[in-house]
């Protein structure tokens, strides 16, 4: 490799997203495209601090969204706060901007984990699961049982301009939340690559591969197991902080099970693996959400079947997947290797062609005609034994491309 | 005081089942002390209790005068008594020199460390090349520790061993499943963390153990029935008969 670019390469990502960061507001227009953005900045910082606990320290966890939604619970409370304390100019709450109430989530999300996180760590694998999905299910029955403090089902209202404005950094048009948005994401994600750097992030990556040994060279593997989930809980609640701006209301379902599971389907896709994989995760499985329910009535399903797909087929998830290429060119045999995953990706398009063509028609009988298919300007007639044959013959010719590719990425192995 | 191990009735039982039945044992500091006896004696057992990876049923165990039988692993490595293990048992996916650099970490009081990055925790990162160097992984630096070649591998598995500054050092088996250019290069691995610490060492390899041992104790179905120098055990008519005498028939 060039010597001379040696200097570029651990800037360079840091470099390339800050440029994409300050181009996006430029390039996208409508205050939807924005809205999505925004989720996809708040997944992202959920995402990798679920990895935190999975793929960097082993720790399979069903109750993340507890610290997510508690922090989103305290920065909405504090903003509320903060208008209150606008009215006389009084007290804490007058002087804190509602630009910093991620750090309250953060605050909060961490000592929930605190608070909770020791009985938990003395054990990873089946026992940690149940454990933290028990944690999830008493929280969201027990968030209803406090109406004052979780709002019911309606949840906790909030306004976000309000507070001390430093700096004029306000939150009144879309593109300012974009802003605020582009800013803590860069934090977060910059804080959490840190600590993957840390004593104590390579530690968790000892306690993730083999606790046992891990007494033998002077560390308890709770007590390092602990300390990841407090962090872990951490950068959930300040991801929950910027949601409580975003939104401004927090309700009961944020704590919840779903929630939780949507961590862990994020950083599954994007790959648990690579570092930068659950951000992936997070904007595939985010603009999927929000992008295939306006065109669909079976997005949910077609979200499950990536899920299903990535962990049957490509376990390493996206990330690992970019990541082999990104080796196979350092080395300089992509070229070898190239083919055989291209075929393989043809293969899957064809496949997945065939499935979302079945799963239309099959909706299109019970439902009438959905909308993606009259965007694509699709008239199929389910009735018709040629669209089936169609069907059948995207799905033969992906199974052929699979079997020729696989062979193919054999012989070069 | 110039015993590093002490180990007074010695006792430890599974259920019913009575594995170690009563072992007294005197490592002298600075002595290579190997463990030997046919499969099944206890040997592994034996390792595991004074290293603590089990609590024993009963007896005591001390190092440098001090108890330590019924503590936790890692309260005995920071008294400064480590082990390797006969399987290997790194961490798999960090590379050789992540893997040595943990196992520095706690003689820099730097593990819990998360407001610094871990290539400024100077001593851990000196001592892991130093220990790198040593076991003669150099070339393998950056690779993951679980795709290394086996005798790389054991290698590694006593690097960590010694890695924190350990005094006492417990191998197990350091050569198990080696071809003999690998066992030479072992040996002599063994003979230089020797200088300077005590080590016991279980061993199979009979040409090891009369090689590198000062004494040699024979644990036989959870007993010591002798404890001497290699030609002592060597003429010992008790050895021959419960264990050299089996290898020989």
């Amino acid at each position: 490799m060039n010597e001379s670019l040696s200097w570029w390469r651990p800037v360079a990502p840091w470099a390339i997203s800050a440029l994409v960061l300050v181009t996006l507001p430029l390039v996208v227009a409508g205050n939807g495209t924005f809205s999505i953005i925004n989720v996809v900045a708040i997944n992202i910082v959920f995402a990798l601090s679920y990895n935190m606990l999975l793929g960097q320290g082993g720790m399979l966890s069903f109750g993340h969204a507890v610290f997510f939604g508690l922090g989103a619970y305290g920065a909405i409370h504090a903003m509320n706060l903060i208008g209150e304390a606008g009215y006389d100019g009084h007290g804490f709450w007058a002087f804190f901007p509602v630009y910093l109430l991620p750090l309250v989530g953060f605050a909060c999300g961490a000592l929930a984990a605190l608070v909770v996180g020791w009985p938990f760590c003395r054990r990873a694998g089946t026992a940690f699961a149940m454990i933290t999905l028990g944690l999830g299910e008493l929280v969201a029955a027990g968030s209803q049982m406090f109406p004052t403090v979780f709002g019911g089902e309606a949840g906790v209202f909030s306004n976000r301009m309000v507070g001390p404005v430093w700096f004029g950094l306000e939150l009144a048009q879309p593109a300012d939340v974009y802003w605020f948005m582009a800013f803590w994401t860069l934090v977060a994600v910059f804080a959490m690559w840190a600590f993957t750097r840390t004593p104590l992030g390579r530690m968790s990556n000892a306690v993730r591969d083999n606790a046992d040994r891990l007494q033998f060279i002077g560390y308890p593997p709770r007590n390092l197991r602990f300390l990841v989930f407090i962090a872990a809980g951490g950068f959930a609640g300040l991801g929950g902080g910027m949601a409580a701006v975003n939104y401004e209301i927090v309700t009961p379902e944020s704590l919840g099970l779903l929630t939780s599971g949507l961590a862990l389907l994020m950083a599954a896709v994007g790959g648990l693996a690579v570092f930068y994989g659950p951000m992936v995760g997070a904007i595939l499985v985010t603009v999927m959400n929000s992008l295939l329910s306006d065109y669909t009535d079976a997005s949910i399903l077609y979200v499950g079947l990536v899920f299903l797909a990535v962990v049957m087929f490509a376990p390493g998830g996206l990330g690992g997947g970019i990541e082999q290429v990104r080796l196979a060119w350092r080395r300089g045999d992509l070229g070898a290797h190239l083919p055989g995953w291209l075929g393989g990706a043809l293969a899957v398009l064809l496949i997945a062609l065939g499935l979302v063509s079945t799963i239309e028609l099959v909706y299109q009988i019970s439902h009438g005609r959905d909308k993606l298919a009259r965007l694509l300007g699709l008239e199929p007639d389910p009735a018709s034994p040629l669209v089936w044959l169609g069907i059948i013959t995207l799905f033969a010719a992906g199974y052929g491309v699979a079997r020729v590719s696989g062979r193919y990425r054999e012989a070069r192995a | 005081m110039s015993e590093a191990l002490n180990i007074l009735g010695l006792k430890k039982s599974f259920g019913p089942a009575e594995v170690i039945r009563g072992v007294d044992l005197t490592v002298a500091r600075g002595e290579v002390h190997a463990v030997i006896g046919p499969n099944g004696a206890g040997k592994s057992t034996f390792f595991n209790l004074v290293s603590g990876a089990f609590a024993p049923s009963a007896g005591q165990v001390s190092l440098h005068g001090r108890r330590i039988d019924g503590l936790a692993p890692e309260k005995i490595q920071q008294r400064g008594l480590a082990r390797s293990f006969q399987v290997s048992n790194v961490f798999g996916n960090l590379s050789v020199f992540e893997n040595l650099r943990c196992a520095c970490f706690k003689q820099s009081g730097a593990g819990y460390a998360f407001w610094r990055p871990a290539g400024s925790v100077k001593r851990a990162n000196r001592r892991a090349e130093e220990v790198l160097e040593m076991i003669g992984l150099r070339a393998l630096r950056d690779s993951p520790a679980g795709a290394l070649p086996y005798a790389s591998q054991r290698a590694l598995e006593i690097g960590m061993t010694i890695a924190g500054d350990a005094d006492v050092v417990l191998l197990d088996e350091p050569t198990a499943g080696m071809s003999n250019t690998e066992t030479t290069q072992a040996v002599s691995l063994i003979r230089r963390i020797a200088e300077g610490r005590t080590l016991m060492i279980v061993e199979h390899d009979m040409g090891v153990v009369f090689e590198l041992a000062d004494r040699i104790s024979v644990l036989v179905y959870g007993e010591i029935i002798a404890t001497g120098t290699p030609d002592a055990i060597r003429n010992d008519p008790r050895v021959k008969e419960a264990y050299l005498g089996e290898e020989a028939a």
